[in-house]
This record gives C-alpha cells, sequence and structure tokens, in this order.
C-alpha cells in the first residue's frame, strides 16, 4: 500500500500547530488539570518516602528513598505521556473528529501525530522537572538529588516522553474501543511500572528476571536517572541512553504507520 | 486557466470494491455543482478523495490546477471542507474554534481576527462567540462548520450533505448563507440527497449510483429529459389498472411507470390532464410538475438500496 511505502515522515510547521492547539486547551482547563499533578508526587514521596521507608533495609545500605527517587522521576512523567497519548488521542480520533477536522487543512497526518507526540513529551518533561524539584527542595531531609547532574534528567526527559508518547498513540491507533484501553494499562503500562526497576533493585533479582528487565523501557529511564541523581554517570547511563534512542525512533515510525493506516483509507 | 475541480475515470477500490467507477466530471468557476445519488452511490468517497484524505485508485483529479496525489498541502489551501458530521473542536469555545483553525492555515492571528469577526457576524453566530460547542444547536453547529471551513477564504467550497439532520427553519437558513457565498462567487460542490436542496441551490449536477454517473446536467433539462413537464400520480391497485394502461399505451411523449399500489405517467401536460379526466374519482389522481426527485427515483430505482 501507498501508505506504508511513503514511510519517510511529511513534516511541516503543521505538528507545531497541533501543539499549540493542545496547549490552548490546557490552559482553559489548567485548574482542574494542574492541580492533580501537583499533589500527587508529593504524597507518593512521603507515604513511600517515609512511610514505607522505615521498614525496607537495602542490600546497599542506602536509605529508600534515595532508591525510590529515579524510580519516581520516571513513572510520573510516563503516566503524563500515557495519559495525554492513549486516552486523549483516542477521544480527538474517534469521538471527537479532531483528527479528520486538521486533516481538512494543510496540516499533514504525519503532523497530527507528531504535534501530540511532542504534546504528550511536553507534559512528561513538565511534570518531570516539576517533581525533581520538588525531591531537590525535599532533599536535605529526604536525600533524593545527591548531585549536580541530576539538572540533566529535566532535558533527557524527552526522550522517554518521546517514547511513551508513541508507544500510546500506536496503540490508540489499533483501538476500536474506550474499553481497550484497559488492556493496554493493564497489560503494558502496569507491569511496566511494577517491574520497571523503580521499587525494588534488580540487582537481588535472579538472573531470568534481570535479563526480562533489560526489555522493559522503564528500567532504562529509572537507571539513567539514578546515575544521574547519584552523580556516577558513565558509560552505562550512555549505554541505557542509546537503548532509549534506539527504542523511541522505532516507536516513533510504528505510531506514524499504524496512524497513517487509520486516518488514510 | 482549468476548471476548480477536474475529475477524469476517477476511480477508488477498497478491496474487491468499487466505490467509485470511473467518474468523469467538471466543476466550473462559480458555479454552485451538486451530486446526488442514494447512500452508498461513492459521492462520499468522491469527496474524500477531493479532500486528499483517501488516495486516488485510479484515473486524474486536479482540485485548483493542483493535484490531489502529489500537492495535497497546495489543494487544501485552496479548498473548504464541511464534512458530513459536525467534527468541531470541542474542548474549545467557538470563537476559539476559528482561531485555532486559521492557525492550522498558517495565518497571523492579526489578519484571522477581523475575518473572524466578520465570519461569526455573517453566520449568526456573534453572541455565541464565547459559548461551548455542547450548547450550540444543530443549525449553529452546522454554520460553524461552514465558517469554519471559510476561515482561510478558500476558492472551492465542498458540502458533504451540508443540512442532513436539520430542522426546517435551520435548513432554510443554511441555504440562505450558501446562496449568500455563492453571489459572491465562491464555487461550490456539493452532495445531498434533499432533491428539493439540489433544485434550490445547484446550477448543474449529476447523479450518481453505483459509483458511477448516470447523468448530468441543470436540474430543468434533467426533468425535462427524463420526467418531463408533468406527472400524474394514480392510486390504482393492480387489477383496476387494465383500461387506463391500454389507453396510455402508444400515445406520444407519455411514460408510464408501475408501483405497488401507484400508478405514475409522466410526459407533457395535456396528456396527462385528458388522461386525468378519464379518472372516476378524482381524489384518486394526482397531477404535478416534474421534479428533481422524480428523475432521481426513475434512473436509481425505487427499491430500497440497502
Amino acid at each position: 500500500m501507498t501508505v506504508f511505502a511513503a514511510s519517510r515522515p511529511d513534516l511541516s510547521s503543521g505538528a507545531y500547530r497541533v501543539w499549540q492547539r493542545n496547549r490552548d486547551v490546557l490552559l482553559r482547563l489548567w485548574k482542574s488539570e494542574f492541580l492533580a499533578q501537583l499533589i500527587e508526587p508529593v504524597i507518593v514521596i512521603l507515604a513511600l518516602g517515609i512511610g514505607l521507608g522505615q521498614f525496607v533495609e537495602l542490600e546497599s545500605g542506602e536509605e529508600y528513598v534515595t532508591f525510590l527517587a529515579p524510580g519516581l522521576l520516571a513513572m510520573f512523567p510516563m503516566f503524563s505521556a500515557v495519559f495525554e497519548c492513549a486516552w486523549g488521542s483516542y477521544v480527538r480520533l474517534e469521538m471527537q473528529g479532531t483528527y479528520k477536522a486538521i486533516m481538512a487543512t494543510p496540516v499533514s497526518v504525519d503532523d497530527i501525530i507528531t504535534g501530540e507526540i511532542l504534546w504528550g513529551t511536553t507534559r512528561s518533561m513538565v511534570n518531570g522537572a516539576y517533581i525533581l524539584l520538588v525531591a531537590a527542595v525535599l532533599s536535605p531531609w529526604l536525600p533524593m538529588v545527591e548531585s549536580p547532574w541530576a539538572i540533566l534528567v529535566v532535558p533527557l526527559g524527552a526522550l522517554p516522553g518521546v517514547l511513551f508518547s508513541s508507544v500510546s498513540i500506536a496503540f490508540a491507533s489499533i483501538a476500536r474501543a474506550m474499553s481497550q484501553f484497559s488492556y493496554f494499562f493493564n497489560l503494558v503500562i502496569n507491569p511496566m511500572f511494577w517491574f520497571g526497576g523503580a521499587f525494588f533493585p534488580f540487582a537481588e533479582l535472579p538472573q531470568w528476571a534481570q535479563v526480562l528487565g533489560w526489555f522493559i523501557p522503564l528500567t532504562h529511564v529509572v537507571e539513567m536517572y539514578r546515575d544521574l541523581l547519584q552523580g556516577t554517570p558513565g558509560w552505562g547511563t550512555i549505554g541505557h541512553f542509546a537503548w532509549l534512542l534506539v527504542a523511541t525512533a522505532l516507536f516513533y515510525l510504528v505510531a506514524l504507520t499504524s496512524m497513517r493506516r487509520r486516518l488514510v483509507d | 486557466m482549468p476548471h476548480p475541480i477536474e475529475a477524469a475515470g476517477l476511480v477508488k477500490n477498497y478491496g474487491s470494491f468499487r466505490a467509485v467507477d470511473g467518474v468523469t466530471f467538471e466543476v466550473r468557476d462559480g458555479e454552485c455543482f451538486g451530486m446526488l445519488g442514494p447512500n452508498g452511490a461513492g459521492k462520499s468517497t468522491t469527496i474524500k478523495m477531493i479532500a486528499c484524505t483517501s488516495p486516488v485508485s485510479a484515473g486524474a483529479l486536479r482540485v485548483g490546477g493542483f493535484d490531489v496525489a502529489t500537492q495535497a498541502r497546495e489543494v487544501k489551501r485552496v479548498l473548504g471542507i464541511v464534512p458530513q458530521e459536525d467534527n468541531l473542536d470541542e474542548d474549545l469555545p467557538v470563537r476559539q474554534n476559528l482561531e485555532v483553525y486559521a492557525r492550522y492555515f498558517g495565518i497571523a492571528k492579526r489578519e484571522a481576527m477581523p475575518r473572524i469577526e466578520e465570519s461569526l457576524a455573517l453566520f449568526q453566530l456573534s453572541e455565541k462567540a464565547e459559548a461551548k460547542i455542547d450548547d450550540l444547536s444543530g443549525g449553529m453547529k452546522r454554520r460553524l462548520v461552514i465558517a469554519r471551513a471559510l476561515v482561510h477564504e478558500p476558492r472551492i467550497l465542498v458540502l458533504d450533505e451540508p443540512t442532513t439532520g436539520l430542522d426546517p427553519q435551520a435548513r432554510h437558513l443554511v441555504w440562505q448563507k450558501l446562496r449568500l457565498l455563492k453571489s459572491r462567487g465562491v464555487t461550490m460542490l456539493l452532495t445531498t440527497h434533499y432533491m428539493d436542496e439540489a433544485a434550490h441551490l445547484c446550477d448543474r449536477l449529476v447523479i450518481m449510483h453505483r459509483g458511477q454517473i448516470l447523468t448530468e446536467g441543470n436540474p430543468h433539462s434533467l426533468i425535462a429529459e427524463h420526467v418531463g413537464e408533468a406527472v400524474l400520480e394514480l392510486r390504482m391497485e393492480a387489477h383496476e389498472r387494465a383500461p387506463l394502461l391500454a389507453e396510455v399505451h402508444g400515445v406520444p411523449g407519455v411514460d408510464v411507470e408501475e408501483v405497488e399500489g401507484m400508478v405514475y405517467v409522466y410526459g407533457a401536460p395535456e396528456a396527462a390532464r385528458r388522461i386525468a379526466d378519464q379518472i372516476s374519482d378524482p381524489s384518486l389522481a394526482f397531477l404535478r410538475p416534474g421534479n428533481l426527485e422524480d428523475v432521481f427515483l426513475r434512473l436509481t430505482g425505487r427499491g430500497l438500496l440497502d
């Protein structure tokens, strides 16, 4: 089919116009959208860091909240991207006909998908920056940010932002009903959340679980951030970065191809 | 100068199903061109190809002089699309719908704002400028979709069943606005299955059926050619028909169509009048001018098509 033959993205400033559209909508609804996002990470840091942390003793000797911080910085932004690009995109695709309306303008299908992914990435990065700020402010009492390298978490957040947005758009492009998103959440996102190395160290698991963990995208985000927060970047960090770069490029193309198929008949 | 829309041997296949089967037509500058046909005739598919959202399987299609296959962005700049469903942006209020849409076309805000205010006034939506889309009536939504399609001042306006689902007041208001646009020189292509709508608005039209164009012309010539000036409708069961049919048979310029419970006699008014006079119970006979609906039904058949 011609749709697959033309796999080179057909991009223009239209992608930015789609991003602007989403920004304008958020600016109208910011009160209800922002408040929950502001409060949730604080609650989780306190509950897991102080509450659960009292009972957890790690082999490495570090405090549990220190171990947990990179996981939180990876997880919450992932959820931001997923909510925006899975549910949000499906509503715009199927229920509101927003994509069809935009397709009648010089904005191409690839522009639409890319704009949506950039928007999911933006929300993800803003969320990451906010949690980093909270973690830094609380660090005198709860040691989470231990090195200035941590600031790199903000720009590097673009990579998982694009990755998780693309994965979500790819799923939205094959979904036939809103109810199918529970599969996506329970079979893809939730396992990643629990098994992505955010809550317990992989080093203490059996070999097979560690191998499995290598294939989970979130694992690489968590490990990359851990190196930065603890001020120990090295070749391993670059390895995680490279893994994420390849996965991101791959899923971006999957999202484009699959959504083109859905929108162009 | 090329016509605003030129289609030659246009084909669209979905797998083994041929939705559009070699249609050729042109839409001329400043006219309102109608596409009539029952559901599944291929009207909407043709529009999707014109709007560059469905690739052409075979044939040539040029819009505003641009090739839809290779110059989609250029085509979309000269085209305003009014889709069948109101796909307004429900997350944004009325005026912002137009602002955001203008931005998709790369129109600067300074340039767009006065145009949007003018458009809201023209479509009687100024008072609703800050309203939510959910709070608009069906007719208002339609008008806003049309206003949106005009925000970049397109050369050609394409309307896919623009008044389906509207109440009579809302429909007439939409027609009034479309006539106004036409008088301002906007070229229009419109699909509909309301024959009165086509007769009202269209300078020229085609009737499509099963992916093909059955006939083309202006509403008056199509009625004259396929129906005649007058139609006599007779409520008559099959066993009562024999004497009448014998009488009518062979009368020049008169055509008879038999349907369950009804006989239609098409032809010149005098001939139809003579036949009507012979019917004993005048309440069973109804003589009226021929219309587009007769043309449509004669060409596409009276059976259900789904």
